[in-house]
């Protein structure tokens, strides 16, 4: 495949494509929409069981601790900022911005597990609701869960980058794959606000 | 080429560090470790081609032993539980292993030739679908060698039949986790496709140029994105009930077993479409080919194929509708059901005006293609009388079913994958199928397949249930029975001759030079066998049936190819892929840990699942490297510059 690039990379546009996407966002891309199914369908089994509770399913009101959860939402906010500046940072070809940036959402990304495993463990074992006993403990924690479990994957594919980085082998022209991992954490995040609003925040409404 | 490859065009890069021995990267060009490590787009198309035969005739002996055992009233060949067994695994296995996997072998094989690429736009992606294949192969089969025995909880794996209450033997965990790795081997397979086909387009190949078969591998893999998330999180669901003692189907805890039902088909329909729009794909091929007249309406069939692609996710509860959904449910279902036939219709007529005034050649694919068309109506026909819901309230779970589902799966699916097979015999291995064996199978086939599945309308109206391994011999059941077996037979022996041929002409057939059907599309205008870099010179597109364009301008073409090579050489030379061990580990270690989680054993679960994130973090450590050849003027490789870049 013949190439006409110049000599300053254009990280919006890969000559090399068809369509000047560089293959690895389209993938990633596509990956997405299938996660996206993954989680529509896991939502959308919480949300059919939440209209149909069982007697003595537990009240989600009495489970919840919204400020907790506030926080953490917060913090996985405040990750995908820093996942935008350490994409910024390494479009620039600032390595070094982008090792601090990415410290800071690896950080901020275990803040919100910390807070997770922390929920849970508070669930089990001062409010009683486990994933067996009820319908909503088997719902909240699967899906949960199953988040949980995509923000740690986010967490060691930001740590192997980082220290990556180390190795000099992360440079400019590897922007996009820091661009692609950028695109699986914010969507990570955008899940959660959706889980956070369905989930907890509908209880109150 | 993704943006790491495409820099090392731009100036020679400084020489990387060596790397260290754990990132050692095979070369071996040919014996069993250059097949493991492979990750080419060709070979790799012909292991899903051979494992899905395999698995194939495997579904067939099950087939004819569920036949065998019905052909009598009464009859205790086998027992009811063994009955069970088969029937799942039947199903499961063609559908899976069989059909999804064949279609796969072409998707690989022949789509990157058909958009003029070099490879798929991920490798080493593909390469670790389809080990992950095997690997899923491998856990759902693996029951008939366990003292558990095989799944038998039917192929749609209705829970809570399938909860631990009803089945506490680890025969559908292995079906459950099995299922949950095929998943993910097909999603990582349809990504690939998805890129590769919007991506890599040759040079003047809009999507409106696209071969249909190329079309038809673009929206099958959107539908097998979409759709198996709802499979693999209904499993994860039963997965987590058998294991974690969750209560999503556990109905004394308010669990709800129509979930299951929903969740599964809002997958198993699309699925449908998974399994017959790479047939109408092949057929849109064959029939122009062998009609001398390009496809009738080529834009009107590709979006044909896009509007059943859409409609097919809006029709799931078509399968659900004695469950008692409400009246607005059902209707709705019932007329998006009916919908859906319109555009399968657009597309049967399409194929009819191809072939309409055409100056037909009755080769053995064409034979098969036609079959496809007839036999495909027909299950299409039985299609349309289940979506009214008051017909299909008397239909449902009998042998109406059966005879439908069967006339578009084997008619239509199977006969357009059997023609594939013929069509594209001599452009991979450079020969033919002998016409008269050939079309004698097929005639076997053909008159076997119909005995077998036509007289199983008249047993479902009659009212013989499905699922059940045997019948009192006053039902009037009797006759239609012996006739279907005799039937299954007949087409076993069919199965059996065809393959025989094929195998008998890998070896000895006629050999073909380069395009012996006199082709339109792109594969058919390289050598045979295609070389591993598939084009000397990446071909510029200028019609949509681009071989036929290049045929009739070649003065044009030659010149235009000249400049091309020249400045390709001038940029490197081609570029080739180095083969990986890494995609084989992953799925070695997805193997491990799938079997050691159905066992609920934590440490192999753990040394499994090591395996397996090492595997791919070495995998992402190695990079996409590759190295470059240079071809002479009869496409013979020169030199091989094996230069690593990072």
């Amino acid at each position: 495949m013949s190439s006409h690039a110049t000599a300053t990379l254009d990280h919006h546009n890969d000559p090399t494509t068809s369509t000047g996407i560089p293959n690895k966002k389209l993938l990633m891309w596509a990956f997405l929409a299938s996660d996206c199914m993954f989680f529509g369908t896991l939502i959308s089994t919480h949300m059919i069981y939440r209209l149909h509770p069982p007697p003595g399913n537990p009240d989600p009101r009495a489970v919840f601790d919204i400020p907790l959860t506030s926080f953490s939402t917060f913090i996985l906010l405040m990750s995908s900022l820093m996942m935008a500046l350490a994409v910024n940072a390494i479009q620039k070809g600032n390595v070094r911005s982008m090792r601090f940036s990415l410290l800071t959402t690896i950080f901020f990304g275990l803040i919100f597990l910390g807070c997770q495993v922390y929920e849970f463990s508070h669930f089990v074992h001062d409010k009683g609701l486990t994933i067996s006993n009820s319908i909503l403990g088997s719902t909240f924690y699967t899906l949960t869960g199953t988040h949980g479990l995509h923000v740690l994957i986010g967490v060691i594919w930001l740590t192997a980058m980082y220290f990556y980085s180390f190795t000099g082998r992360v440079t400019e022209k590897q922007a996009i794959d820091v661009e692609s991992m950028g695109l699986y954490w914010h969507f990570v995040d955008i899940v959660w606000i959706v889980i956070f609003t369905v989930v907890y925040l509908l209880e109150y409404l | 080429m993704d943006a790491t490859v495409k820099s090392s065009f731009i100036a020679e890069q400084p020489k990387a560090p060596a790397k260290p021995l754990v990132l050692w990267r095979p070369s071996a060009k040919t014996g069993l470790i250059s097949w493991l490590t492979t990750v080419d787009h060709k070979r790799i198309g012909i292991m899903y081609g051979l494992f899905a035969i395999f698995f194939f005739l495997v579904g067939g002996i099950e087939a004819l032993l569920i036949r065998l055992q019905l052909a009598v009233p009464n009859n205790d060949i086998l027992t009811a539980h063994q009955y069970n067994t088969l029937f799942t695994m039947h199903g499961t296995t063609m559908i899976f292993l069989a059909v999804m996997p064949l279609g796969s072998a072409f998707f690989n094989f022949i789509m990157p030739l058909q958009i003029g690429a070099r490879d798929v736009a991920f490798p080493r992606l593909n390469a670790f679908s389809l080990w992950t294949f095997v690997a899923g192969a491998i856990i759902v089969n693996i029951g008939w060698f366990l003292p558990e025995g095989a799944p038998d909880g039917g192929w749609f794996g209705y829970a809570p039949l399938t909860s631990k209450t009803f089945i506490p033997r680890h025969s559908i965990d292995f079906w459950v986790m099995g299922l949950q790795l095929l998943g993910v081997a097909s999603i990582a397979a349809a990504l690939n496709f998805i890129v590769t086909i919007i991506n890599m387009r040759a040079p003047g190949l809009t999507m409106m140029r696209l071969p249909v078969f190329t079309w038809m591998t673009l929206i099958t893999s959107f539908l097998i994105v979409l759709s198996f998330p709802a499979i693999t999180i209904a499993l994860v669901e039963l997965m987590m009930d058998r294991q974690f003692g969750t209560n999503f189907f556990e109905v004394s805890n308010g669990g709800m077993p129509i979930l299951w039902q929903h969740l599964f088909w809002i997958f198993g329909h699309p699925e449908v479409y998974i399994l017959i729009l790479p047939a109408m794909g092949i057929v849109s091929e064959i029939l122009p080919t062998f009609a001398r007249k390009p496809l009738f309406g080529y834009p009107i069939v590709v979006f044909s194929g896009a509007c059943i692609g859409f409609l097919g996710f809006a029709v799931w509860s078509h399968h659900m509708f004695t469950t008692g959904m409400g009246t607005v449910a059902t209707a709705a279902f019932s007329l998006a059901t009916m919908a859906i036939a319109v555009p399968t219709g657009v597309k049967i007529f399409n194929w009819i005006g191809t072939i309409w005034g055409g100056h037909l050649k009755m080769r053995t694919p064409m034979m098969f293609a036609l079959g496809f068309i007839w036999m495909f109506m027909i299950g299409g026909f039985s299609g349309v009388m289940h979506s009214a819901a008051p017909a299909d309230a008397q239909q449902q779970d009998s042998y109406f079913v059966i005879a439908h589902f069967h006339y578009v799966l084997i008619g239509g699916s199977i006969f357009a994958l059997l023609a594939a097979i013929h069509f594209w015999f001599p452009l991979m291995f450079g020969r033919k199928v002998s016409e008269f064996w050939g079309k004698l199978s097929f005639w076997a086939i053909f008159v076997g397949f119909n005995v077998t599945f036509f007289p199983m309308h008249f047993l479902g109206l009659n009212g013989m249930p499905r699922r059940t391994f045997t019948y009192d011999g006053n039902m009037g059941w009797n006759s239609a029975n012996l006739i279907a077996t005799v039937g299954a037979f007949i087409l076993g022996v069919g199965i059996a001759l065809y393959f025989a041929v094929v195998i008998y002409t890998f070896f000895k057939g006629e050999k073909t030079g380069r395009d012996p059907w006199d082709g339109r599309t792109l594969e058919w205008s390289i050598d045979t066998p295609p070389r591993e870099y598939n084009f000397a010179v990446i071909p510029t597109v200028h019609a949509r049936d681009a071989f036929w364009y290049e045929k009739h301008h070649q003065a044009e073409i030659a010149k235009e190819k000249a400049e091309h090579a020249q400045a390709e050489d001038a940029h490197g030379g081609i570029h080739m892929p180095f083969q990986s061990v890494w995609p084989l580990v992953a799925s070695v270690g997805a193997l491990i840990g799938g079997i050691a989680a159905c066992y609920h054993n934590l440490a192999w679960s753990l040394v499994g699942l090591v395996i397996l994130l090492a595997g791919i973090f070495l995998w992402a450590l190695e990079g996409a490297d590759g190295y470059h050849i240079h071809l002479d003027k009869d496409g013979n490789i020169l030199d091989e510059d094996a230069h690593a870049k990072h």
